[in-house]
C-alpha cells in the first residue's frame, strides 16, 4: 500500500515536476510518543514524494497521525524511524533554513502586537530590515485581504480574519513551503467556503507547495491536486487520491459529478481504513 | 457609584466592630481606674464614654488612632522626632532601596530558572527554604552579621527588605514567563528563534499581567521587611523603631497610630504599582 502510494504521487509524465528534486519526500516514517500508559505509535510506515507546487491535503479521522505527520515534517515532532527530507535538507536544516510557514489550528496571534506587527514577528526574528518589513507586511496584509486592518488587535478581529492574518504570518517571509493544520477547522462553514476560496487563489498566485490537514471531505476535495487518506491506530497511509481539477476552480465545481466521484472515493476510503474499529 | 454602597457597609461594620471590641476590652481596666479615684457610681454609658478614651487602652478607639495620626502627621513638624512623616521617610526610602535590589534580583533568579531547566530543581528548594525561616529570628542575625563588615544605617534594613521581596517576584515571574501557551511557543520554533528572542519577543510580554502582580507583593512584602528590621534596631528611626517605642511605654495609641501609617504607606505602594500596571497594560492593548 505503501509502496503503490509512493508510485502514485510521482509525476506522471516527469516533466511536469517544476523543479527536479521533491518539495518533501518522507521513506517509512514510524513515530511513537511514551504516555503514562507506555508508548503510543502514531505513525506507522509512512511513506510520500510530494512534487513542488502540489497542495496536498492529508485527512481522516482523529488520531490518525495527519497532524503529527507535519509536526514531524515542521521538526516539531522527532520521528522514531525513518526519514523525511523537505527540500532535500533534514526537517531540522530545513527549518533553520525557515522553509516553511506554518498555520496552527488556532491563529495563536499575540495579543500584545498589533496585526501588523504580528505579521512582522517573523521578520524581526530573521532580521530583515524595518523598510523591508514594512513593505512585507502591506504585502502581506494586501495578499489576505486584510489591508487597513493592520493596525487592529488580533481581539478587534474575527475568528476567519485572525487566520487570515496568521497565514499572511506565515507567508511573510516568503518560505517554499506552507504548512497547514485544520486551520480552518474552528470556523464556521460560510467564512470556512470564502477562505478556502482566497487559500486557492493565494495558492495559484504564490505557487507555493502546502500540505493541508483537514476533517471535511469536501475542503480537501476542493483545494487539493492530492488527497492522503489516513487510518488511525496505528497512524498510516491508506490511499492517496489525485484530484485533477483546473487550478482557478470555483466553489461550484463541488456540485459537478467529478467532484462528488472523488469525494465519494475519499469517503470509501475513511470508512475502510476505520472498519476494524467497529 | 454602584460600588460605593457595600465599601460603606464594610467600612462601617469594621468600625462598629471595633469600637464594641474597644469598649469590651477597656471596661474592666477603667472600672478599676474609677474603683481608685473612688468615683463610685457611675452610669453604663459613663463607662463606655471613658472606656473608648482613655489614655492607654487596651485597645485605642478607632477616633483616638486617627486624632493621633492628625497629630503626628500634620499637627507636628516633620522634622521632630515624633513626627510619623519623619519615620515613614526613613521606612520608605529603606522599602524602596529593598524593593529595588528585591525585585531586580526576584527578575534576575525567575529569568536564570526558566532559562536553565536544572537550575528550577536545584535552586528552587533553597529559595523556599529561605522564607521558611522566620524573618523576626534572620533580622538581628542580619543586621549583625552586616554590621561586623561596616554595613549600618539604611543598608541592613533595605537588606532585609529585599530578603522578603525577591520570593513573590521570583514565583511570580516564573509563572508569568511560562505563562505562554505551547502553540505560541511552537510559533517561535518554527521560526527557529532564539533562546534569548524567544525571552525577549514572547516570555517577557507574556508575563507583563504576572509581572504587575509580582511587584504588587513584592513591593508590600519590602515594607514589612523594613519594618521588621526597624524593630530590631529601632535607634535609626523608622515606622518599626515607632512600634517598639509604643511599646516600651505602653503608648498603645501611638502603636495603633505607627501601624496603620505603615499600612498606609503600603497601600500607597500598591496603589501607585496598580496604576502604573493599568496604563502600560493598555498600552499593550491587554485590556479588551
Amino acid at each position: 500500500m505503501d509502496v503503490a502510494a509512493a508510485l502514485r504521487l510521482e509525476p506522471e509524465d516527469g516533466g511536469k515536476a517544476l523543479a527536479p528534486e521533491a518539495a518533501i519526500e518522507i521513506n517509512g516514517l514510524s513515530l511513537s510518543f511514551d504516555t503514562a500508559d507506555g508508548p503510543v505509535q502514531a505513525l506507522s510506515n509512512v511513506t510520500l514524494r510530494i512534487r513542488r507546487g502540489d497542495f496536498v491535503s492529508f485527512i481522516g479521522p482523529s488520531g490518525c497521525g495527519k497532524t503529527t505527520l507535519l509536526r514531524a515534517v515542521a521538526d516539531l515532532e522527532t520521528p522514531t524511524s525513518g526519514s523525511i527530507r523537505v527540500n532535500g535538507l533534514t526537517p531540522a536544516n530545513a527549518r533553520a533554513n525557515r522553509a516553511y510557514g506554518y498555520v496552527f489550528q488556532a491563529p495563536a496571534l499575540y495579543p500584545w502586537r498589533t496585526v501588523a506587527r504580528n505579521i512582522a514577528l517573523p521578520l524581526e526574528i530573521m532580521g530583515f530590515g524595518k523598510a523591508e518589513r514594512e513593505a512585507r507586511v502591506a504585502k502581506g496584509l494586501e495578499l489576505v485581504n486584510l489591508s487597513g486592518f493592520g493596525a487592529k488587535y488580533p481581539w478587534q478581529l474575527s475568528g476567519g480574519m485572525q487566520q487570515r492574518a496568521s497565514i499572511a504570518r506565515a507567508l511573510s517571509f516568503d518560505p517554499d513551503l506552507l504548512l497547514m493544520d485544520e486551520p480552518f477547522g474552528a470556523l464556521d462553514e460560510i467564512v470556512r467556503d470564502m477562505l478556502n476560496q482566497q487559500l486557492l487563489r493565494l495558492w495559484e498566485v504564490t505557487g507555493k507547495t502546502v500540505l493541508f490537514v483537514t476533517h471535511s471531505i469536501p475542503e480537501a476535495v476542493f483545494l487539493s491536486t492530492h488527497i492522503v487518506v489516513m487510518s488511525p491506530r496505528p497512524g498510516r497511509v491508506y490511499d492517496v487520491i489525485e484530484c485533477n481539477f483546473p487550478r482557478d476552480r470555483q466553489l461550484e465545481i463541488r456540485e459537478t459529478p467529478e467532484f462528488i466521484t472523488v469525494a465519494n472515493r475519499v469517503r470509501h476510503g475513511l470508512r475502510e481504513g476505520h472498519s476494524y474499529d467497529g | 457609584m454602584k460600588s460605593a454602597l457595600p465599601i460603606t457597609t464594610v467600612v462601617l461594620s469594621i468600625l462598629a466592630i471595633w469600637y464594641l471590641a474597644a469598649a469590651l476590652m477597656n471596661a474592666p481596666l477603667q472600672r478599676d481606674q474609677f474603683a481608685n479615684s473612688g468615683h463610685a457610681d457611675y452610669s453604663t454609658r459613663e463607662l463606655v464614654a471613658a472606656s473608648l478614651n482613655m489614655e492607654r487602652p487596651k485597645l485605642p478607639a478607632p477616633h483616638q488612632v486617627a486624632s493621633e495620626l492628625y497629630k503626628l502627621v500634620f499637627a507636628t513638624p516633620p522634622t521632630s522626632k515624633r513626627s510619623l512623616v519623619y519615620h515613614g521617610a526613613i521606612t520608605l526610602e529603606e522599602t524602596l532601596i529593598g524593593f529595588a535590589v528585591g525585585s531586580a534580583l526576584g527578575i534576575g533568579l525567575a529569568v536564570l530558572i526558566v532559562s536553565m531547566r536544572w537550575l528550577d530543581r536545584s535552586m528552587m528548594p533553597w529559595i523556599v527554604a529561605s522564607q521558611t525561616v522566620p524573618i523576626i529570628a534572620l533580622a538581628p542575625m542580619i543586621v549583625v552579621i552586616l554590621n561586623q563588615f561596616n554595613v549600618t544605617g539604611i543598608a541592613p534594613k533595605a537588606a532585609i527588605a529585599a530578603y522578603l521581596c525577591f520570593f513573590p517576584v521570583t514565583v511570580g515571574m516564573v509563572k508569568g514567563f511560562r505563562s505562554p501557551d505551547p502553540l505560541q511557543l511552537d510559533l517561535m520554533r518554527t521560526y527557529s528563534a532564539t533562546r534569548a528572542q524567544t525571552f525577549l519577543k514572547l516570555r517577557s510580554p507574556a508575563s507583563a499581567p504576572f509581572f504587575f502582580a509580582s511587584m504588587k507583593i513584592g513591593a508590600a512584602a519590602a515594607l514589612v521587611g523594613a519594618v521588621v528590621a526597624e524593630v530590631t534596631k529601632s535607634e535609626d528611626g523608622g515606622l518599626g523603631a515607632r512600634l517598639l517605642a509604643g511599646s516600651y511605654y505602653g503608648q498603645t495609641v501611638q502603636i495603633w497610630a505607627a501601624l496603620f501609617a505603615a499600612a498606609a504607606l503600603s497601600a500607597a505602594l500598591v496603589g501607585l504599582i496598580g496604576v502604573v500596571g493599568r496604563i502600560a497594560q493598555r498600552r499593550m492593548a491587554f485590556a479588551s
